[in-house]
């Protein structure tokens, strides 16, 4: 997509295509000779395996929407249908199901692989930023898919989500009633639902092309941060990583097929087995587990308008962490005061998810008995309240003031250093050459 | 690392204006012709934007008429109007004298009790059974007698006014009368 272009048509069919449409020259230089840092590890993989879940979600949905009726008299019964006598419907819903489920792992992951080994920072904030519209999308995306069921949990997800537009001052209303086409969410918010459903993931391909593009013009970040500085540096991508990637994806699917064969419900919610009733709202109602940490940090805010803007302020704040970030230093690898804080903000964000699958007034820490007898104490929304902070204070206390006063490990001159003198990073001059000769 | 190349050599002279024009004339045309299409544009995009707005047979929704005698004092009947529930309470004795002696406790939307029904009479308490938090539909239950939202904890009073919890104001009243003693027309 950029750079010099080592790709040589070997046959003819090949030479007459380069000059008129030069694709697999395009393919060539971005997969096989696309040069890759040679010390990428496994948190790296995730990339590949994204891009499956992307594909498998594409042509699972497609086959799916063969079969499902976007009316809300006959969503229900649809899946139901595809569930119970379309042939192998069950198996294809169920990966579509799942593996939407395991895309957020998998972008959780992948995300915070940037974050610790600081890929946001210059030179690739673009596509960073191009990342953040793929998690923005994929959040619309996987909603509009849950609500499509309609059962009680896709209809009171609808709700919720739909009503969060009715915290804006002024106009919240006119904006609700437009979304839903009605006074209440119903059957035009299906149909539309279903028809950007479908789309979406189409645009997260686009986005994603974008990012492939952001990412092959610097080239990789490697686990040390350290910039490539010569060839020595690097392996085509073809078949190191081909190879690498193909391994974590095999891994990935082996996840995937344990809960599609073995525990296809673990992850959805019972009350979704039950049609949408818009006259009860199930007792308990939470969402999907990779919604969970957002919907504690909504439920923590006291205040409808500020708890909306702290749910969305968390995403916001990672469209903002190329420009918070003050360390020189890309990897935390180098910088140990700041890794302990990284290692909070993912036990904050597991217990925010903690706390949004339970009761806003259930007892955390229980300090003493009510004169009924029910526990009192740390309640989950000020547990909530206490994580939220931390959270917020990672991204706008934390990255930013620590680059100018921690201490730093010095990391090695080169990305072959370390490989070639177990951390060395004073390397005598001539030691560079003779490591590129040993190979 | 992007090409030098990739730059189109061309593009230095194709913008170079006659002298004796001043670019006046070609900047006119240039104006007017972007306006118009930036005028066709959002033309052209508000038929887009406004088809996800309710369509006539929805805002057509005929109002409803309920028989209330059917619901039993300390009763409350749950009825679909115009998609959303709405909660036709008949109130005993006890939730009236509650509802109007926190008349003047401290209430994030404040309300007197006689404000929230229909002049004589206070027993029929009727309210749109929508949290006014997200939408969600209150369950009977919550320390003030009235109800309390499974999805973010908001209670309300036996008089439909916000208590505890994040919603910002009270369970909305639908418009309705009483064509007679037992039969309530909503909408």
């Amino acid at each position: 997509m950029s750079g010099h272009s080592n790709y040589v048509p070997k046959t003819a069919i090949e030479r007459w295509l380069d000059v008129r449409l030069p694709i697999v020259r395009l393919a060539y230089d971005s997969a096989i000779d696309y040069p890759t840092p040679k010390n990428l590890n496994y948190w790296w993989t995730f990339g590949g395996i994204l891009a499956f879940c992307l594909v498998t979600q594409i042509l699972t949905g497609v086959v799916l929407a063969m079969h499902y009726v976007p009316n809300s008299d006959l969503a229900f019964n649809s899946v139901e249908h595809i569930m119970r006598d379309v042939d192998y419907g069950w198996l294809i819903r169920n990966i579509h199901a799942n593996c939407a489920s395991l895309f957020f792992l998998a972008v959780y992951i992948h995300i915070l692989r940037g974050l610790y080994y600081g890929s946001y920072k210059a030179p690739r904030e673009v596509l960073w930023l191009l990342g953040c519209v793929i998690y923005l999308l994929m959040m619309a995306t996987a909603f509009m898919g849950y609500v499509l069921p309609w059962g009680q949990m896709s209809y009171y997800g609808a709700v919720v989500i739909t009503s969060l537009f009715g915290a804006i001052p002024y106009v919240g209303n006119a904006i609700t009633t437009w979304l839903w086409g009605g006074f209440a969410v119903g059957n035009d918010t299906l149909n539309r639902f279903f028809a950007l459903h479908y789309l979406l993931p189409f645009m997260i391909a686009g986005v994603v092309g974008l990012h492939v593009w952001a990412l092959h013009v610097p080239g990789n970040n490697n686990p040390t941060g350290v910039s490539v500085k010569s060839k020595a540096d690097t392996v085509p991508f073809h078949p190191y990583y081909t190879v690498k990637d193909g391994f974590a994806i095999i891994v990935f699917m082996i996840l995937l097929a344990f809960y599609v064969f073995y525990a296809p419900n673990a992850l959805g919610d019972a009350n979704n087995s039950i049609p949408a009733n818009p006259l009860q709202t199930p007792a308990h109602i939470t969402p999907e587990w990779y919604f969970r940490p957002f919907y504690a940090m909504l439920r923590a805010v006291p205040n409808k308008l500020l708890g909306v803007l702290t749910m969305f302020g968390a995403v916001g704040l990672l469209f903002l962490t190329p420009w918070l970030d003050t360390s020189k230093l890309r990897s935390m690898r180098y910088r140990p005061t700041m890794r302990w804080f990284f290692v909070g903000f993912i036990v904050v964000a597991i217990a925010l998810g903690w706390c949004g699958s339970k009761e806003p007034a259930d007892v955390v820490i229980k300090l003493g008995t009510a004169p009924n007898g029910d526990a009192t104490g740390l309640s989950v929304t000020t547990f909530s309240q206490f994580l939220t902070v931390y959270y917020y204070a990672y991204f706008l206390v934390v990255l930013p003031l620590l680059g100018f006063t921690e201490k730093t490990l010095t990391p090695p001159e080169t990305i072959s250093t370390p490989v070639l003198y177990h951390g060395a990073s004073a390397m005598p001059a001539g030691a560079a050459a003779q490591a590129e000769k040993r190979g | 690392m992007v090409e030098a190349a990739n730059a189109n050599p061309m593009t230095q002279t194709v913008h170079d204006t006659p002298p004796e024009d001043h670019g006046s004339r070609r900047d006119f045309i240039h104006i007017a012709a972007l306006s118009a299409a930036g005028v066709g544009a959002v033309a052209v995009a508000w038929p887009f934007i406004d088809q996800m707005n309710p369509s006539a047979d929805t805002l057509a929704l005929a109002s409803i008429e309920y028989d209330v005698s059917k619901v039993m004092v300390g009763s409350r009947a749950v009825i679909k109007w115009r998609g959303k529930p709405v909660f036709v309470c008949h109130r005993t004795p006890k939730e009236i004298a509650d509802a109007v002696a926190d008349d003047h406790s401290p209430m994030r939307d404040p309300a007197t009790d006689a404000s929230r029904h229909k002049p004589g009479k206070p027993e029929w308490l009727i309210v749109i059974g929508v949290c006014t938090h997200l939408g969600c539909v209150p369950n009977k239950g919550g320390a003030y007698g009235g109800w309390l939202c499974p999805c973010h904890g908001s209670v309300y009073d036996t008089s439909g006014r916000i208590r505890a919890g994040p919603a910002p104001l009270n369970l909305f009243l639908p418009d309705y009368e009483f064509l007679s003693p037992t039969k309530v027309k909503i909408g």
